[in-house]
């Protein structure tokens, strides 16, 4: 079986200041597979992919790749052979198919020894023909010149070859996204890779697309090429994918083939839960308050925002902490900034205590009594050159407007207030909120949207990167907002933590709503059945 | 971390010398470059501080410089709000300085090329061109703000074509107003022996730290500019500050272009304000802010302003001709901006720790360990 890989990883390690990004990792992939790399954010996905291409150097471990003349593309023909993965049998393409090691210090070097990345935003020129994206760097030449009539011919060959609706002359950014993307996987074959690693290649694509993409990887795969398909969707993986390797905190959780490892149990190898354990687990579970009689707070229909969260109903009440959950990146943030109106929805309506609205900014949903706490902390929480003080205030600032300013004492009071009340640390109320630390920082936005007295809360991802006590904090301080009657979405990768917190669950995977748990239901193992999905192709 | 160390923090900076006070003052080092030029002006020209008064007005190398420094301070003032708002520069100020004295001298000319009485009312002529002024921030606000084109390729098209547009207005001609009420605004008025221009200078600066003291501005332009993304999530509306800051940068330059128009009492559209808005980033970067955007301080913006006026005095007082001012300037420059560095702050406030960033490092060290 020897023969059958192309590419073997063994013993990776690599570390950046502070963190230990990759331990002990071994990832293998054979001739003509498509091998899915899953995991969560964080769990090394992709610094293991730049390990492998070059981008960083590893700190140790071993790569070899196959070495021998067969190009797996151009000279089989995708026509007659259909044969399943792995069946071309050992010694078929030749002679001398022997593993070597190689260390790839640049993503150049590594396509020279045969692996090809395509990365999830397309890096072609937009304003260059398809021809010209396909050849460039390595144009066939003529007395020194470019040979155009040869480009075209041989771009064209290629296209209709791996069956890419285009043509030649067109220009790149004509063509849709999907068909982009296929261009750049046709650059990367007919550069003879034996390894293609595909980076989140349909995240911006639509179903149709996705088809598409996934016809080309098929053909590939016939033609012996080795596919690395990273990607977080579910559906995706189980629909094109041979094999499975899941990474979780830099460390290998271990390689399956898709057909032995049913959807819950690759959930419960990202998340790091054995299956059995489950069942343990006492899930104190609140039921949910009846509020039948009462408006919701919040009533969503419909709302959606495209390319981001597909349309979903929603109803959350005053003092109910209603959680979002799924896997990073099925859509529970988008929700939620949906909501809040960070990203404009285009569908549906919303209505805030009975009476349909239409919030044109954040503003409008904050002068409604809403507040959103981000997921990224850095990007869009903390205004990092500002004081505690100033980083507290702003949003009531926002709120009452440039004409009424807070004054200097009632700021500091205000500060002092919060500083007092969440414990936050800090050396003073003018200290810049850069200098503290992460939960800290958390605490000062937290303490930003209780100032203006929110009726709810969105808290994305409050705990991520915070230490276990303060964890306990922000736990139990949302269990007394909704004891005081505020609802808050509560957003968290730890369902531990959500069942401590939520009286009710909304489940989502692949950017859609697709249940909503509550009371008995509010079990680790039926939350994580929920979010994989698909119980029938399991059985 | 324990929970001691905001106390220990807290004693250790009050036990600072004063002498780190002073040097961890912001406004230290602007003042200091202040200070050297200054010097260097004394070692020059003896007498360059002596203020006499002649024929009823004041007269001397000091009050000259402060006059003439009038126009950048206000261009200054509306460049650090630009500045600290966007991150960018709005490199267009010098032209709409030519199209706010073109718009002003026109209507006051009535379209003769030169005049001798008003053919319109005052208040008219300077309404109309602060308000075109305040038009073209506009434009340029809603280029930067909206269509979030960088400032300075936003700020490039009027910075082309602005003294153009100021020659359509003038029909090609420099229009003079031969008035002597219009020469007031750049001139003297009878009985106070303090030029007028720095009355506008210090007016401008007066309103706007009003404005920054009691409204919310200075936190919502702050805010803007050291995290856009974060601001709006806030409800700020980061693209609405920046319009304005624009819009108010625009109409400060109409301000200046008026004074500067008023000095001469012409509109020469080729002329009024030349290569003042660099003069005017240069100011904002003196005044020890940061040309990326967010904190910002007014004051090191007017002292950065005057840092290059006197550097300006002092060459032409050493007979440079206007021509080579460029290049001494430009040397003068780099001293003053090494002066200023991160790099060479830090070596002066703590010696023995190389390639200390500021205070950043101090303050992460101090609540982190």
């Amino acid at each position: 079986m020897q023969d059958n890989i192309v590419l073997r990883m063994q013993g990776i390690y690599k570390s950046f200041p502070g963190v230990q990004a990759l331990r002990n990792v071994d990832f293998t992939l054979r001739k003509g597979e498509i091998h899915a790399l899953m995991g969560e954010n964080g769990a090394g996905k992709s610094t293991l992919i730049k390990v492998l291409t070059g981008v960083y150097i590893m700190d140790a471990g071993e790569i070899h790749i196959q070495s021998g003349s067969s190009g797996p593309a151009g000279s089989s023909g995708p026509a007659g052979s259909s044969g399943p993965a792995g069946s071309s049998g050992p010694g078929r393409d030749g002679l001398a198919e022997v593993l070597v090691p190689v260390v790839n210090h640049s993503p150049q070097e590594a396509q020279a020894n045969g692996i090809s990345t395509v990365y999830q935003e397309i890096s072609l020129c937009p304003n260059l023909t398809v021809a010209e994206n396909l050849f460039i760097g390595r144009e066939p030449r003529k007395f020194g010149l470019i040979d155009w009539k040869t480009i075209n011919k041989k771009a064209d060959m290629l296209l209709k070859r791996l069956k890419i609706p285009s043509v030649s002359t067109q220009q790149l950014d004509d063509c849709s996204i999907a068909v982009q993307q296929m261009i750049a996987i046709a650059r990367a074959v007919d550069m003879k890779c034996k390894a293609l690693i595909l980076d989140e290649p349909t995240s911006s694509l639509d179903d149709d697309e996705v088809t598409k993409l996934f016809q080309l990887m098929r053909q590939l795969k016939e033609q012996n090429v080795g596919i690395i398909f990273v990607t977080h969707f579910l559906e995706q993986v189980y629909e094109v994918c041979d094999r499975i390797t899941v990474l979780r905190n830099g460390e290998l959780a271990g390689e399956y083939e898709v057909k032995d490892l049913p959807r819950v149990q690759l959930v419960a190898k990202m998340m790091g839960k054995e299956f059995d354990d489950l069942a343990e687990i006492k899930t104190s579970a609140k039921s949910s308050p009846d509020f039948e009689s009462e408006t919701p707070f919040i009533e969503a229909a419909g709302l959606g925002c495209t390319g981001n969260i597909k349309p979903f109903d929603l109803r959350v009440y005053k003092g109910e902490v209603v959680g979002f959950t799924g896997l990073l990146g099925s859509g529970r943030s988008e929700l939620a900034r949906a909501l809040y109106s960070a990203d404009k929805p285009d569908s549906g309506t919303l209505k805030v205590r009975g009476t349909e609205v239409r919030f044109s900014s954040p503003l409008d949903a904050m002068k409604k009594g809403m507040a959103y706490l981000p997921e990224d902390r850095k990007r869009d929480g903390i205004i990092a050159e500002l004081s505690v003080r100033e980083n507290i205030i702003i949003a009531l600032q926002a709120k009452r407007g440039v004409w009424k300013p807070i004054s200097r004492k009632e700021s500091e009071n205000f500060a002092d207030k919060y500083i007092a009340l969440l414990q936050i640390k800090t050396a003073g109320r003018e200290t810049p909120v850069k200098s503290l630390s992460g939960g800290n920082q958390q605490k000062v936005i937290i303490g930003r949207w209780l100032l203006t007295n929110p009726e709810y809360l969105i808290l994305d991802e409050p705990t991520r990167g915070i230490d276990i006590g303060t964890k306990t904090e922000i736990q139990k301080l949302v269990l007394k907002l909704a004891h005081d009657g505020v609802g808050v979405a509560f957003i968290s990768s730890e369902i531990e933590e959500m069942l401590r917190t939520c009286t009710r669950m909304a489940v989502l995977r692949d950017r859609q709503k697709v249940g909503e748990l509550s009371g008995g239901d509010l079990k680790q193992e039926i939350i994580m059945r929920t979010i994989a999905g698909g119980e029938k192709q399991n059985v | 971390m324990s929970k001691q160390n905001p106390d220990k923090d807290l004693s250790a900076r009050a036990g600072a010398s004063g002498i780190q006070k002073v040097l961890r003052h912001r406004l230290f080092f602007p003042l200091l470059c202040l200070a050297l030029v200054l010097l260097a002006n004394v070692a020059k020209t003896p007498n360059f501080f002596a203020v006499s008064i002649n024929n009823g007005v004041l007269y001397g190398y000091i009050v000259d410089v402060v006059n003439r420094a009038s126009e950048l301070v206000i261009l200054a003032i509306g460049m650090t709000l630009a500045t600290a708002a966007s991150g960018g520069q709005d490199i267009s100020v010098g032209a709409v300085m030519a199209v706010s004295a073109a718009v002003c001298c026109q209507i006051l000319s009535g379209g003769e090329v030169s005049v001798t009485s008003f053919q319109n009312p005052l208040v008219l002529a300077v309404s109309a061109s602060l308000a075109a002024s305040a038009l073209c921030g506009a434009f340029n606000g809603f280029l930067v703000a909206r269509l979030r084109i960088q400032p300075m390729v936003a700020t490039l098209i009027l910075f082309t074509a602005g003294r153009g547009v100021a020659q359509l207005i003038t029909a090609g001609q420099i229009t003079y107003i031969r008035v002597s009420a219009y020469k007031t605004a750049g001139g003297y008025i009878p009985g106070v022996p303090i030029p007028v221009p720095i009355f506008f200078a210090i007016g401008t600066a007066v309103i706007v730290a009003l404005l920054l003291r009691f409204t919310a501005l200075r936190l919502f332009v702050e805010a803007a500019g050291v995290n856009s993304s974060a601001a709006r999530l806030v409800g700020l509306g980061s693209a609405r500050v920046v319009f304005v800051t624009y819009v108010i940068c625009g109409f400060l330059a109409g301000l200046a272009g008026f004074v500067a128009s008023s000095r001469i009492y012409s509109a020469d559209a080729n002329n009024i304000g030349l290569y003042l808005e660099m003069d005017a980033i240069l100011a904002v970067a003196l005044g020890g802010n940061i040309l990326g955007g967010g904190r910002f301080s007014l004051a090191g913006s007017v002292i950065g302003a005057f840092t290059i006026q006197s550097l300006s005095t002092t060459l032409y007082a050493m007979n440079i001709s206007a021509d080579q001012l460029p290049v001494y300037k430009a040397a003068a420059v780099i001293a003053i901006i090494t002066l200023q560095s991160d790099v060479f702050r830090g070596f002066i406030r703590n010696p023995r720790i190389k390639n200390i960033t500021g205070s950043i490092v101090f303050s992460k060290k101090e609540t982190q360990t």
